[in-house]
């Protein structure tokens, strides 16, 4: 404000309603103006690969940068596949512990567990990367991998050899890393459930379990979804850690003992030295259709809980 | 208003200490390029700036791909790359564009066999098998033959390889290709290739720790990490039908076994090369100039930096684990350097 003059300064009676509304309709308008700009440059550095193959990008399983030869569909699987597993494991454990923060424990523990929890959620991935393949991996090799292929090793999925990076280390460090923005989203959620739900599940003699089903969890659905996408969000675009774990293999296999791939890893593993425009454009592709792929996610998660509060009659 | 006035004079001094700054008749000589000289390259501009004070030197280390480019287009005074340019990547720059060799690295073969030191015998062909996927595992006949007294496992080979685009692959890869016609054929070389096997280690380091966790698995590291980290390394067989140790001088005499069939633009790679202590898989790195720089008062300084560097500055390569170039080249290289006009 000293560069101002005080004839710059808005004067009294000017409306500073129009002005206020003005800048967050510009601001909020920027967001989606610099999405639409990145797709558009994005498509537009992927073009010499989308002329050259076409759909069959995302269907073919070989990726050759000597020949000029580019699939995706490795690298897809890898990454819907590490993300999916990573979800299904984080989800419960995510809300389970928010349950108990807010539901079980007394405020002192359960605000002493939030902040540990938050605390794990601002952790560099690089130091998550670091800590799988110095310590979970070896660890996998040789004690958990082999356990689980002695005894499961008739089912693909956990079948062949344990080489410590693979596909399961990269579930494993996946959910470690979207468990704490699980948690601490459905938190926030459960505690913007007003006491007078609860109040009235326990005079019409519910125990705390029924409550919590019954009363809690139902108000919060919507929230805690959101928190659940968001938890996706993170695990499908992580780069660092994945890569240094998942054995940067592009072949697909069921088995989560495999090494594997993700679409984020192989673009920050080959961009930088790309041997071609072609193999440039090929990355840039992979990278649209990251894009795609969380948007259509989003879209069908918006969808899902569309069609819940419906069925279930409005908000609970 | 006194703080707006406050505000101009603070301004103005800035302008002043700038443009002052700008003034003191310094040459600043930008470059970018490969990551694998970084270090030598470093240790050389500052270095040079105690002989010559007026000269500074600006290195960008974006990697090999990025310095052709933007030697290419002008936007530095030199670039550098771990990798020979090819045809058509010269015709793409403006004017005549020289390959400069400033020093030498090699790749070493590493791996974690239980009570086997360094000094596995490997011969060209049992490698490659290794890495197409034909030899699966330790006690295979062609291993145990070149490395009897050696107690090698009954188990599975765990392959490993880089992952990320780098120049250690494409030397790698390229020495895989000129020793079997099967990789030729089957995969071929460059920074990234579709390897028939193995796990991806990202970077030297994710090579070197997937091994060391990895019972009975090899790998390939370029030459100061192996020495750096103290990892077992494996003898080859060179062209000469010699096992070799990967060392700096078995990496120098890689060149000068290459020296009598040398082009005269030293697009070389100097892998398998003859000469009975030649380590088979070696390369040149080098900065790009053009022959007729933009700048031509630059480009004077630029060459006088290049024959120190040819001269003082090779002394200091193998401290830091870098191959020296062999007295024959560097007199080529001389002649090379006097070219530039």
């Amino acid at each position: 404000m000293i560069f101002l003059p005080p004839r710059w300064n808005i004067k009294r009676g000017l409306n500073g309603d129009f002005v206020f509304k003005g800048m967050t309709v510009l601001f909020a308008f920027s967001i989606l103006g610099i999405l639409l700009l990145m797709t558009v440059a994005m498509y537009r550095q992927s073009l010499p690969s989308l002329a050259k193959t076409g759909w069959s990008f995302i269907t073919a399983k070989e990726w050759d940068p000597v020949e000029g030869n580019f699939g995706a569909l490795p690298y897809i699987h890898g990454s819907l596949l590490s993300s999916l597993l990573s979800l299904a494991l984080a989800t419960p454990l995510s809300i389970a512990t928010a349950l108990f923060i807010t539901e079980v424990t007394n405020r002192r523990l359960g605000s002493m567990i939030a902040a540990l929890v938050e605390l794990l959620a601002a952790i560099p991935s690089v130091i998550y990367g670091l800590w799988g393949i110095l310590v979970m991996a070896p660890w996998l090799q040789r004690t958990v991998e082999p356990f689980l292929n002695d005894h499961f090793g008739s089912l693909p999925f956990f079948s062949g050899a344990p080489y410590g990076v693979s596909m399961l280390a990269a579930v494993l460090i996946l959910m470690i890393m979207i468990v704490p923005i699980i948690t601490s989203i459905t938190k926030e959620v459960l505690l913007a459930v007003p006491d007078s739900q609860r109040e009235a599940a326990i005079a019409l003699g519910a125990t705390r379990w029924e409550m919590i089903r019954m009363a809690v969890l139902p108000y919060g659905r919507s929230g805690i979804l959101g928190a659940v996408i968001l938890g996706l969000g993170r695990a499908i675009g992580e780069t660092m850690a994945v890569t240094m774990v998942i054995g940067n293999t592009p072949k697909i296999s069921w088995s989560l003992l495999d090494p594997g791939y993700t679409m984020p890893s192989v673009i920050a593993n080959e961009f930088a030295e790309a041997s071609s425009d072609l193999h440039a454009a090929a990355l840039m592709e992979i990278g649209l259709i990251l894009l795609v792929i969380t948007l259509v996610i989003n879209i069908m998660a918006r969808l899902l809980l569309w069609s819940v509060t419906r069925t279930a009659g409005g908000k609970a | 208003m006194n703080a707006i006035r406050k505000a101009f004079i603070t301004l103005a001094l800035f302008a002043c200490a700038l443009s002052a700054g700008t003034a003191s008749a310094e040459t600043l000589i930008n470059g970018a390029g490969a990551t694998f000289p970084y270090p030598i390259y470093s240790k050389w501009f500052s270095e040079y700036a105690k002989v010559k004070p007026g000269i500074k030197f600006n290195y960008q280390a974006i990697g090999s791909g990025g310095g052709i480019k933007q030697i290419t287009a002008q936007t530095v005074d030199f670039g550098a790359s771990d990798k020979p340019l090819s045809d058509a990547e010269l015709r793409a720059a403006h004017g005549e564009l020289l390959h400069i060799p400033t020093v030498m690295g090699a790749v070493v073969v590493t791996y974690n066999l239980a009570g086997v030191g360094k000094g596995l015998k490997l011969t060209p062909e049992v490698l490659s098998a290794i890495y197409l996927g034909q030899i699966t595992r330790w006690n295979d006949p062609r291993l145990v033959r070149d490395n009897r007294g050696v107690r090698l496992p009954n188990a599975p080979i765990v392959v490993v390889h880089r992952t990320d685009g780098s120049g250690t692959t494409a030397i790698f890869t390229s020495y895989l290709c000129s020793v079997s016609a099967a990789w030729k054929g089957k995969v071929g070389t460059g920074t990234s290739v579709n390897w028939p096997v193995g796990l991806g280690g990202k970077g030297n380091e994710g090579v070197s720790g997937q091994i060391k966790n990895t019972a009975n698995s090899i790998g390939y590291v370029e030459l100061a990490y192996a020495f750096e980290n103290r990892l077992p390394y494996a003898s080859l067989k060179n062209k000469s039908g010699h096992f070799v140790e990967p060392s700096i001088a078995s990496t120098s005499a890689a060149a000068a076994g290459a020296a009598k069939h040398m082009p005269a633009d030293y697009r070389i790679l100097l892998v398998d090369q003859p000469g009975k202590n030649a380590y088979p898989i070696a390369g040149f790195t080098y900065l790009l100039v053009y022959k007729h720089p933009k700048d031509a008062a630059k480009g004077k300084q630029l060459v006088e930096f290049l024959k120190w560097e040819l001269h003082k500055g090779q002394k200091m390569a193998p401290a830091l684990l870098y191959a020296p170039l062999p007295p024959n080249v560097i007199k080529m290289v001389e002649r090379t350097i006097n070219s530039i006009k």
